[in-house]
């Protein structure tokens, strides 16, 4: 047994430190670090930065553009890219679309979508959930029906993130209403500037907009653009949820935030003393360093398991909720720390110190990390179920 | 003993309820919001016309001579409204510490003003690295004339953009944490030096930056004695806290029925999503935590007129330590229990959790209660 690097493994790490350090924009870190959301615009320079020098796709096999490189490799990426501050970039594209194209799309979908992912030149956005199919995604009733070489698609979608800044859509739609309810859904990429399809801002508790409601009334979408077959959708789906295991947990998102609101404590006083001699503040600190040290051995087993080309065990089940619970924590000691700092919302710059001024938007939007990607309550369900046989009809 | 309230209490609750119901609906609250400041004149008007305002205060000061326990039955059910205006800043908090500590001629000067809704005051205490220690005062005083010249930062004041005038603690003698040496000076806002930098705070409401340059005020701005203004301030505090705690229980209150009657309502995979057994437990945490929290205002509305500071300071620290705990759970689990929709604007729920946010580091977080409270504990003997 051994957690140390292999030499070569090493000197990557050192190849994908100096570059951070080298490329990253500084206003990109400030506003990273701060937890300040970035606009459409900066994360797509920065995607092309990384994409210049083949480091985007990084999941993605050497044929369709990514580096090819080891499982071991790509969690140190993604350890030194959190580590610099620079943003984990949310490209459903890449995350997601991408690997659901590699394994189900036909020739001309990959060689169509995939390199415009890559060079950024689609921005996507996921259509599965709808106001009355959250949880229970199967019950999702937008419609496509068949018309000709046509689906004329009819229904809506809700919380689409970045819905806005999207030219293109992956939805699940409804082709059948026979049988069981999995088997009626389809896989749809979708056109956004398509007529009859329409996006209604929804703004979130952190204040901001990042969600929203997409509505779909009588567009017309060609077949090719089916993904899978026809009622293949929901495997579709299920697919891509059992894909990237190795970074849902977030650990490397968290240890920053940890280093971060570490520095915090340090360097803001109360009292005449900095906020780290503060009993109880070190202590809630410690804490969630200890609680974060488990979630980041947890993650290494399920990493040494995919390194070593086996299924991840049980383990890899807990790493979103303990992942999240984590986050949540964090997120909620960056307010504490701030004392009434944490109040001003959405003030001019200075009115306190800068590193407290989104914390409570941070902590508010986190609260949403328990809900999306399937909520804690439905990981729990399914734990019980599948992990721990508890079965009972 | 009972715990019954009176019927001139009763009347005052069921007059702040039916304002909620009719005047503050989630829809019309949205209207203030959107107000500069989060304040809303014609409501601050109806207050002062329906006597509220005059709670506080003495009848021989022009005030209805209400009790805490009155205090507490109007900011419970401004709590479940959300209010905005800045009772607990103007009334509770600096008009409280005026109608205590305050000479004849400065009561005389500013209630009748306060009372009848024509000028607003608020407490500037808070300094950049003061946290929640009252204690912790770096702006000077020095004699000047007859009067005082007073300068200094004072930070994150509630209700400092839409003040008249501010009280404000400086140092008129020792060190920076020492209780002893602190003054409270009334300071109008628009005095040469007095300079306000204005925001939203997250729950809706305002607050302000307090930069004071050699302000000169008269002898007869100090309130109660030269270097003695920590008691008053100390326990204008401990009031405000049992105030704020009551509008949290309220809006814990709301947020909890509307999340139990959302679990009846919501369906997922057929059924109400309030036939899940995790989220029924859930709900039960709720109802319990907003039971025992409204025990904690009682006890703490019951005990804070104690004449003995220690016991006072001790019932209103287990008060904020304990609802303080529940309304974090409250807010989060609200949230959690709505899934998406719990995530917006454009629902209270998400409001509510802000307030309670607020709410959990107001006049101290649950941390510096407990330690305010365990310190306390452990000298008691
Ligand atoms: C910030 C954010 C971003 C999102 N982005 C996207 C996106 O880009 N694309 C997209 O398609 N969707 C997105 N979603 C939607 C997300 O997937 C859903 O919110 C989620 O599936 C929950 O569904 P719901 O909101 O309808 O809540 P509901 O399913 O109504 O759940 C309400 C509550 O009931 C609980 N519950 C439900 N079923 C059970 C059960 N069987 N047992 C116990 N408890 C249960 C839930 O856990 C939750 O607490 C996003 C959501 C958020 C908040």
């Amino acid at each position: 047994m051994n957690i140390d690097f292999s030499p070569e493994e090493l000197a990557f790490q050192q190849e994908v430190r100096s570059w951070f350090a080298e490329n990253l924009p500084a206003e990109l870190k400030r506003k990273t670090e701060l937890g300040i959301m970035l606009s459409k615009d900066e994360l797509v320079v920065w995607q092309r930065i990384l994409n210049a020098q083949g480091w985007l796709v990084t999941g993605w096999p050497k044929e369709y553009g990514g580096p090819d490189w080891t499982p071991t490799q790509r969690y140190i990426f993604d350890m030194e890219r959190a580590r610099a501050n620079a943003p984990i970039g949310l490209s459903m594209g890449i995350i997601m679309l991408g690997p659901v194209l590699m394994a189900y799309g036909t020739q001309e979908q990959k060689d169509y979508y995939l390199p415009r992912i890559r060079n950024c030149e689609d921005w996507w956005c996921q259509g599965y959930s709808e106001p009355g199919a959250g949880s229970d995604l199967a019950s999702l009733k937008t419609m496509a029906v068949s018309d000709g070489d046509d689906y004329i698609v009819n229904g809506s979608k809700i919380w689409t993130t970045y819905g806005h800044w999207a030219n293109r859509i992956f939805c699940l739609v409804r082709t059948s209403t026979e049988g069981k309810k999995q088997e009626g859904i389809s896989f749809l990429l979708i056109d956004m500037d398509t007529p009859g399809l329409e996006v209604r801002p929804i703004v979130s508790i952190d204040g901001e907009h990042h969600l929203n409601e997409t509505f779909f009334t009588d567009v017309r979408v060609p077949k090719k653009n089916l993904v899978g077959k026809e009622g293949q959708g929901w495997t579709v789906a299920k697919y891509l949820l059992t894909h990237e295991r190795t970074t849902i947990a977030g650990v490397a998102d968290s240890k920053v935030h940890m280093a971060n609101l570490k520095r915090m404590a340090r360097e803001n006083g109360a009292n005449g003393e900095p906020l780290m001699n503060d009993p109880s503040l070190r202590q809630k600190l410690a804490k969630a360093e200890i609680n974060l040290l488990a979630l980041e051995y947890t993650n290494l087993r399920t990493l040494a398991a995919t390194a070593a080309g086996k299924a991840p065990g049980p383990e890899s089940s807990l790493l979103k909720l303990d992942g999240t619970a984590v986050q949540q924590q964090l997120s909620e000691l960056g307010v504490e720390l701030s004392g009434q700092y944490a109040w001003p919302w959405k003030a001019d710059d200075g009115v306190g110190p800068d590193e407290f001024a989104a914390t409570t938007m941070r902590y508010a939007f986190t609260r949403a990390a328990t809900i999306y990607g399937g909520s804690d309550e439905v990981q729990k369900n399914v734990i019980a179920k599948m992990v721990l046989g508890l079965n009972f009809k | 003993m009972h715990f019954n309230l009176s019927d001139e209490q009763k009347l005052i609750r069921n007059a702040v309820d039916k304002f909620i119901r009719n005047d503050y609906s989630f829809d019309a609250r949205k209207k203030v919001l959107a107000l500069e400041n989060g304040f809303s004149p014609e409501h601050w008007r109806q207050f002062a016309d329906m006597g509220w305002l005059g709670i506080p205060f003495s009848e021989d000061q022009g005030g209805l001579g209400g009790g805490v326990v009155d205090i507490v039955q109007v900011m419970e059910a401004f709590g479940t409204g959300m209010v905005l205006e800045p009772y607990l800043s103007a009334i509770v908090l600096a008009g409280g510490l005026i109608a205590r500590g305050g000479s004849a001629a400065q009561q005389e000067a500013l209630l009748p003003a306060l009372i009848g809704g024509e000028k607003l005051l608020a407490v500037a205490y808070t300094e950049r690295e003061s946290r929640f220690n009252p204690a912790d005062v770096q702006t000077r005083a020095e004699k000047s004339g007859d009067g005082y010249l007073i300068s200094g930062e004072k930070a994150v004041v509630l209700g400092a953009p839409t003040a008249d005038a501010l009280i404000v603690s400086a140092r008129t003698g020792g060190g920076r944490l020492d209780t002893q040496g602190i003054s409270l000076f009334l300071v109008d806002s628009k005095a040469p030096g007095v300079e306000i930098t204005g925001y939203r705070t997250m729950d809706g409401g305002c607050a302000g930056n307090v930069r004071l340059n050699k302000v000169q005020v008269g002898a007869d701005a100090l309130i109660g004695g030269e270097g003695a203004g920590f008691a008053l301030l100390d326990e204008a505090v401990d009031h405000a806290t049992v105030a704020a705690c009551a509008d949290a229980l309220g809006a814990m209150q709301s947020a909890m029925r509307k999340t139990v009657e959302y679990l009846k309502t919501r369906k997922q995979f057929g059924v109400p999503i309030g036939s899940f057994q995790a989220l029924q437990h859930r709900a039960v945490d709720l109802f319990t935590a907003v039971e025992a929290c409204r025990s904690m205002v009682l006890m703490a509305s019951l005990k804070v007129t104690d004449k003995d500071p220690v016991a006072r300071r001790m019932a209103v620290s287990a008060a904020k330590q304990f609802v303080g705990e529940k309304a974090r759970l409250v807010a989060q689990q609200a949230v959690q229990m709505h899934g998406g929709i719990g995530m917006t604007e454009e629902l209270d729920i998400g409001h509510y959790f802000r307030r309670l946010t607020m709410f959990c580091a107001q006049f101290g977080t649950t941390d510096y209660h407990l330690k305010r409270y365990a310190d306390l504990m452990a000298a008691a003997a």
